[in-house]
C-alpha cells in the first residue's frame, strides 16, 4: 500500500492523482474531518439538551439548523465517503486489478463531495435531514434549503458514479482466475451496497428536483395548497433511504468480515452464507421502506405489508451475527483495538436490530415513533455499528498507510470510552423515548424523568468526545512518531492470512511501493 | 465445504418463529385497536404553527385545552393547516400525524382521570419544541 509518510510526496500530487489508494486517501481524510465537524454539532445540541432553558444554543432556529447539519454531515459526508475510502483502498486490491474501473470517474465523484459539503456547512438548512414537505416547501427559509437541495443532488450523483465504479472493478476487472463466489466479504458488500444505491438513488434525485420547482413556485408535486400531496414525498424519500441505511450498513459488515476472521486466526465460518446474507438483503432492503410512515395515516393492510417486509430482513441480518460468532468460536482471538470495534460493534448491531423490530411492530411503533426511542434506535446503527465498524478498520489500516503502528494502549482507551458511551447515551435515549419525549426539540419542559435522563445522554456523549479527542491525538502523534510497522504481519497475528498489500502506486517512483 | 450447517439453520429457525410470533401478536393487536367504536364522539384536531385547536361534535371550540370525560370513547379527527405536525398525547399513545390535505382518523378512551400533555410529535419548525396543550379528563 501507500506508505505516504515514509516517502512523502508533495500533497497536490495526491489530490490530483486517480490512483485508488491516493483517492481511497482523499476520501478517508476528508471523512475524517467531516466527522468531527459534525461530532462538534452534536456535542452542541446536547450540551444544549443538558438542562431545560437555553444552554449554549440562544434560539431554535440555530438548534434547527444544527441538527439538520449534523445528521446530513454523518450520514453523507462522513459514513458514505468513508466507507468509498475502504473500497478504494481494497477492493481492487482483492480482486487482483491494478486500480478501480474508471480511476478518473472515480477521483471525480470525490471531489464532488466538498463543494456538495460546502453547500450544506454554509446554507444551513433547518428542516432535517429528510426535509419533508410542505415545511421545506412552504415554510423552510432560503437560501438555506436550495443549497442543501444542491448539496444533496450533488451528493447523490456522486455516490452513483462511485457504485458503477465498484460494480464495474468488481464484476468486469476482476482476476480471471477468481470466481465471484471467492471473492472476499470486503468486496462483496460493496458490490451488493454499491447496487442498492443505482436502484435506490434516482428515485430520491427525483425528489429532489421535484422539491426544489416546488419551492420555486412552478409546480406543486408536494404542497396540499395547490393539490399537491406531501405524503408523495416521504414515499419517494424512504424508497430511497431505508435501502440506503443498508447501503451504509453493508461495507462496515463487509468491513468486519475483514477483521474479525484475521484477528481470530480463523478463516470465516461460512463465506457462502455471507454472500448470500448480503444478496438478501440487498433485495428485502427495498420491501420496508413505509415503515417509516405508519403514523401517516395508512391503511390497516398497508401497515401489515410493510411490517412483514421489515422483518423479513431481520434473520439475513441475523445470519451476519451468527456467522461472526461461530468465527470467533474456539478462535485465537487478539484483541487489538481493531478487533474490539468490530466485536463491540456486533453487539450493538445486534441491540439496535432488536430495537428495530419493535419499532416495526405495529402497535408499538406509534409508542416510540418520532420520540428519542427512534434516535437511539438509528444512533445505534450509524455509530454504534457502522461508525465502529469504521473506526476499527482505520485502526487496520493504519500501518499500511502511514507504515507506523498506532498506540495500542490509547487505541484500548478510545475504545472502552466509545463503547460506553455509546451504550450510556443511546440506551438512555431509547427509555427517554419511552417517556414521551420528542426528536428534534429545542427545548424541553421541566419534567423530572426528562431532566435526569437528559443528563445523563449528555454525559454519555461526553465520554464519546473524549474518546474522539484521543483518537485524533493518537492518530496525529503515530504517524509521526509511532513504532515503524512490520509490513508483514503489523499485528503479530502470523501472517498467514494477508493479501499482498504491497500494491505499487505508479507515482511513488521506482522500487516504490 | 468442510464444516456442516446444522447449527446456523438452527439458529435461523429460532430466530424466524420470534419474528412471526411479533409479527402475528403486533397485527392481532393492531387489528383490535385499528377500528374505532361505533358510539364514539368525534373531535376535529387542527394543527398549524404553532398550536392546536380542538373542535367537539356540538361545535365548541377550545384553543391549547381539551377537555374530555373519562371512560368515554373519542374519534380524533386530525389535520393540519399549513405543514405537517403529529398530534400526541404520550400517556395514551395516542399518535397521528396532522396532515394538511388530509383527515386522520385516532381514537381512545381515557381510563384514567386528571391533567395530561399533548405535544406535537414532527418536526414543525421554529417553536415545534413548544407545541404543547394540556388534556383534562374529567371523572363524571
Ligand atoms: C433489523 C433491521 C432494522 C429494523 C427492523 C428497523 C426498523 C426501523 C423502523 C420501523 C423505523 C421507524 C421508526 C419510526 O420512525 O417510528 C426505523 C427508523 C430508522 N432506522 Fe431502522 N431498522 C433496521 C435497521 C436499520 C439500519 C441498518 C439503519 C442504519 C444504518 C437504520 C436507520 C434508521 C433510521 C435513520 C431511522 C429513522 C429515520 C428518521 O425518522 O429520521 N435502521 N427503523
Ligand atoms: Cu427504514
Ligand atoms: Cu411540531
Amino acid at each position: 500500500m501507500v506508505l505516504e509518510l515514509a516517502r512523502p510526496r508533495p500533497i497536490w500530487q495526491i489530490m490530483f492523482s486517480t490512483h485508488h489508494t491516493d483517492v481511497g486517501l482523499l476520501y478517508l481524510v476528508f471523512s475524517l474531518l467531516a466527522m468531527f465537524v459534525g461530532g462538534a454539532m452534536a456535542i452542541a445540541l446536547r450540551v444544549e439538551l443538558f438542562a431545560p432553558g437555553a444552554q449554549l444554543i440562544q434560539d431554535a432556529m440555530t438548534y434547527n439548523r444544527l441538527f439538520t447539519a449534523h445528521g446530513t454531515t454523518m450520514i453523507f459526508l462522513f459514513l458514505l465517503p468513508s466507507a468509498a475510502a475502504v473500497g478504494n483502498y481494497l477492493v481492487p486490491i482483492m480482486v487482483r486489478y491494478k486500480d478501480m474501473a474508471y480511476p478518473k470517474l472515480n477521483a471525480i465523484a470525490f471531489w464532488m463531495i466538498p463543494p456538495a459539503a460546502a453547500l450544506v456547512w454554509l446554507g444551513m438548512a433547518d428542516f432535517g435531514w429528510y426535509a419533508n414537505p410542505p415545511y421545506s416547501v412552504i415554510s423552510a427559509p432560503a437560501p438555506a434549503a436550495e443549497m442543501w437541495i444542491f448539496g444533496l443532488k450533488v451528493l447523490g450523483v456522486s455516490s452513483i458514479l462511485s457504485s458503477i465504479n465498484f460494480v464495474v472493478t468488481i464484476l468486469k476487472c476482476k482476476h480471471p482466475d477468481l470466481s465471484l463466489g471467492k471473492v472476499p466479504l470486503l468486496a462483496w458488500s460493496f458490490l451488493t451496497s454499491s447496487i442498492i444505491v443505482l436502484a435506490a438513488m434516482p428515485t430520491f434525485a427525483a425528489a429532489l428536483l421535484m422539491l426544489l420547482t416546488d419551492r420555486l413556485g412552478v409546480s406543486g408535486f408536494f404542497n396540499p395548497a395547490v393539490g399537491g400531496d406531501p405524503i408523495a414525498y416521504q414515499h419517494l424519500f424512504w424508497f430511497t433511504f431505508h435501502p440506503e441505511v443498508y447501503v451504509l450498513v453493508i461495507p462496515a459488515i463487509g468491513m468486519m468480515y475483514e477483521i474479525i476472521p484475521r484477528f481470530s486466526r480463523r478463516p470465516i465460518f461460512s463465506h457462502s452464507s455471507g454472500v448470500a446474507a448480503f444478496i438478501i438483503l440487498a433485495l428485502v432492503s427495498f420491501a420496508s421502506w413505509a415503515h417509516h410512515m405508519f403514523a401517516t395515516g395508512m391503511s390497516f393492510t398497508e401497515k401489515t405489508v410493510f411490517m412483514v417486509g421489515t422483518l423479513a430482513a431481520v434473520p439475513a441480518s441475523a445470519m451476519h451475527v451468527f456467522n461472526f460468532l461461530a468465527t470467533m468460536w474456539n478462535g485465537r482471538i487478539k484483541f487489538a483495538t481493531p478487533m474490539m470495534f468490530a466485536v463491540g460493534g456486533i453487539a450493538l448491531f445486534f441491540a439496535a436490530g432488536a430495537g428495530g423490530v419493535v419499532n416495526t411492530a405495529m402497535p408499538l411503533d406509534f409508542i416510540t415513533h418520532d420520540s428519542y426511542w427512534v434516535v437511539g434506535h438509528f444512533h445505534l446503527f450509524v455509530f454504534g455499528t457502522i461508525a465502529f465498524g469504521t473506526i476499527g478498520f482505520v485502526y487496520y489500516l493504519f500501518p499500511y498507510i502511514t507504515g507506523r503502528m498506532y498506540n495500542e494502549k490509547w487505541g484500548v482507551v478510545h475504545f472502552i470510552l466509545a463503547f460506553v458511551g455509546a451504550c450510556i447515551t443511546f440506551f438512555t435515549q431509547h427509555i427517554l423515548g419511552l417517556f414521551g419525549m420528542p426528536r428534534r426539540i429545542y427545548d424541553y419542559p421541566e419534567i423530572d424523568a426528562w431532566i435526569s435522563m437528559n443528563q445523563l445522554v449528555s454525559v454519555g456523549a461526553m465520554i464519546i468526545l473524549v474518546g474522539m479527542v484521543i483518537f485524533l491525538g493518537n492518530m496525529i502523534y503515530s504517524m509521526a512518531k509511532g513504532k515503524p510497522a512490520n509490513l508483514e504481519d503489523p499485528f503479530g497475528l502470523g501472517g498467514k492470512y494477508y493479501y499482498p498489500f504491497a500494491q505499487r502506486n505508479p507515482q511513488h517512483g521506482e522500487g516504490g511501493y | 465445504m468442510a464444516h456442516s450447517n446444522w447449527a446456523e439453520w438452527i439458529y435461523l429457525g429460532v430466530v424466524t418463529a420470534l419474528l412471526i410470533y411479533v409479527g402475528a401478536e403486533a397485527w392481532n393487536v393492531e387489528r383490535i385497536i385499528d377500528h374505532a367504536p361505533a358510539d364514539a364522539e368525534i373531535i376535529i384536531v387542527t394543527g398549524q404553527q404553532w398550536f392546536w385547536t380542538f373542535e367537539h361534535e356540538d361545535g365548541t371550540k377550545e384553543v391549547g385545552e381539551l377537555h374530555l370525560k373519562k371512560d368515554h370513547a373519542y374519534k380524533f379527527e386530525v389535520t393540519s393547516i399549513d405543514v405537517n405536525h403529529d398530534f400526541n398525547i404520550p400517556e395514551f399513545v395516542v399518535l397521528m400525524d396532522a396532515i394538511p390535505g388530509r383527515i386522520n382518523t385516532v381514537w381512545f378512551s381515557p381510563n384514567e382521570a386528571g391533567e395530561f400533555e399533548i405535544q406535537c410529535r414532527e418536526y414543525c419548525g421554529l417553536i415545534h419544541y413548544n407545541m404543547r396543550a394540556k388534556l383534562y379528563v374529567e371523572d363524571v
